[in-house]
């Protein structure tokens, strides 16, 4: 009978443990998301949050090979569209989004992944603020000189 | 507009209906014809580019003007070469043969007549390209519709393409880039070329930079448009004036023509 005792409250206390440790686990999962990004005022990514977190790569590297062999343009796995949403502002001036403050850049240096894409692709959104749908728009609108002559000054 | 039966509201709707119809009149009178065109259909593409079309431009070298390079200006300025800065302490005139340039203003001289032609060259978009053929990695490549380009996650650097090339018509990166424009990355040890201002044709405009910069210059001296559409602007002047491929001794079939030359 003791041992059945000694034995239930010993569950009891590892299960006290378990939901303990978990709620610790749970608070502890940082959160990569900046303020001041348009992704703060959201409440998902282009999928579940936990499904971004395990697969952005996969994603990316599909639509890659999507828009550049294919064409395809303008879907949700865009880079430029990562970048767009989840850039962030200090001032007027978007941050580089792979700065090891920033959103891309802070899980990547935590997680010790060294990526090469901000070489050739834009890390701020350029022409600032407009996306290419935005872009297209401005274009065909034929105002896109007055609207690029207020960005990149050469160099920065 | 809405549904609401009142008479009297319709009449008002009626009213300003006119007035829209006439404002809209004014601004299509106010801005320049051209623009009217692009803003037809700008949706971007969500179906995989196919062999439908075949994009091609062609070149009236009796029309391009000595000394223009509107067309080589709105180039940098559309692919963001024009944010290239020269490496510390290069010669200018080093810089000037190794900074990345997608289309060149040529000027060729007949010595037995004199006569000067002035002609813009960029890749050609082969049918066949050479540079397709020699790439390791199968980076160089044509697209369904016809473009010849670079997939830069592939591209290894190796310039191969750059000297099979006829035309000259590639570039490659030798130092870090800053500043890119998102619509055309583009960096370090990688090859490039024209590319028929690609983002534009996904998103359904109906020309390049190069050309919009000559019809504005008043030249228009190149047409772009869909070599394989027998109603293309393109095609019907190619039916009226005579044209040639340049090199067309290397049958390549090039998607680039030009006239006069
Ligand atoms: C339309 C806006 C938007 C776009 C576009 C977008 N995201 Fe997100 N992303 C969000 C939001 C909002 C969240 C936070 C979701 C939450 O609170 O659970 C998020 C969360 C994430 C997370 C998890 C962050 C964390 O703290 O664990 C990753 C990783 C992520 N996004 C990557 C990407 C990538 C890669 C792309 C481009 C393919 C992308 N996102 C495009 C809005 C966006
Ligand atoms: C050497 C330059 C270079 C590097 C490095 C590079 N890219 Fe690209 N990328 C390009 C170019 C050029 C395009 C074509 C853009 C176009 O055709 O409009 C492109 C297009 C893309 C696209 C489609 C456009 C978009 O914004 O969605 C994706 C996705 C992409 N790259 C992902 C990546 C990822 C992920 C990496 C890093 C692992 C990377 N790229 C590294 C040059 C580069
Ligand atoms: C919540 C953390 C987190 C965030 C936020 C995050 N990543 Fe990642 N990313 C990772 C991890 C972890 C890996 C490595 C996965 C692996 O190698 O298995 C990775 C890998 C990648 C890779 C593949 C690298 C390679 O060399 O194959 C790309 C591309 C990438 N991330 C792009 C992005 C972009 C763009 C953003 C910002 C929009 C972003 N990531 C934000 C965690 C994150």
């Amino acid at each position: 009978m003791a041992k059945v005792l000694l034995r239930a409250s010993l569950v009891a206390v590892s299960l006290v443990w378990v939901l303990a440790a978990q709620t610790v686990l749970a608070a502890e999962v940082k959160r990569y998301v900046v303020e001041g990004s348009r992704a703060a005022e959201l409440d998902s990514c282009v999928e579940p949050t936990e499904r971004m977190r395990r697969m952005h790569f996969e994603f990316i590297k599909h639509q890659r090979i999507s828009t550049v062999h294919e064409g395809i343009r303008g879907t949700k796995y865009s880079l430029a569209g990562c970048v767009e949403c989840h850039i962030s502002y200090d001032g007027q001036q978007p941050e580089p989004i792979n700065q090891p403050d920033q959103f891309c850049g802070a899980c990547h240096a935590y997680a010790a992944v060294d990526l090469n894409c901000f070489d050739c692709h834009a890390s701020v959104p350029n022409p600032q603020g407009l996306d290419a749908e935005a872009q297209a728009a401005h274009r065909a609108a034929g105002v896109e000189k007055l609207v690029q002559s207020g960005r990149n000054g050469e160099g920065h | 507009m809405t549904d609401k039966t009142d008479r009297a509201e319709n009449e008002i709707d009626a009213g300003r209906r006119d007035f829209i119809g006439v404002a809209a009149g004014m601004t299509a009178a106010v801005v320049a014809p051209g623009v009217f065109l692009h803003s037809v259909a700008a949706a971007p593409r969500s179906e995989p580019v196919n062999s439908d079309v075949r994009w091609g431009l062609l070149v009236d070298t009796a029309k391009c003007v000595d000394g223009c390079s509107a067309c080589v200006e709105a180039c940098n300025e559309e692919n963001g070469l024009n944010l290239q800065t020269p490496p510390k302490g290069e010669s200018e005139r080093k810089w000037d043969t190794q900074k990345a340039v997608w289309i060149r203003k040529v000027k060729l001289q007949d010595n037995q007549t004199g006569r000067i032609t002035n002609l813009p060259m960029m890749c050609q978009h082969c049918e066949h390209p050479p540079c397709v053929d020699v790439c390791p990695t199968g980076a160089s490549f044509k697209r369904a519709d016809g473009i010849v380009m670079v997939d830069r996650h592939l591209c290894i650097g190796c310039r191969y393409c750059m000297m099979a090339c006829p035309y000259k018509a590639r570039s490659f990166i030798h130092d870090e880039t800053s500043g890119q424009l998102t619509s055309v990355p583009r960096g370090k040890g990688c090859v490039e070329s024209c590319n028929l201002c690609v983002h534009r044709r996904d998103y359904g405009e109906e020309s390049t930079a190069c050309v919009d910069a000559c019809a504005a210059e008043g030249h228009h001296a190149i047409v772009f448009g869909d070599l394989k559409d027998p109603n293309s602007a393109i095609n019907q002047q190619l039916k009226e004036i005579p044209s040639r491929q340049i090199r067309e001794d290397l049958q390549l079939n090039t998607g680039v023509r030009y006239s006069g030359v």
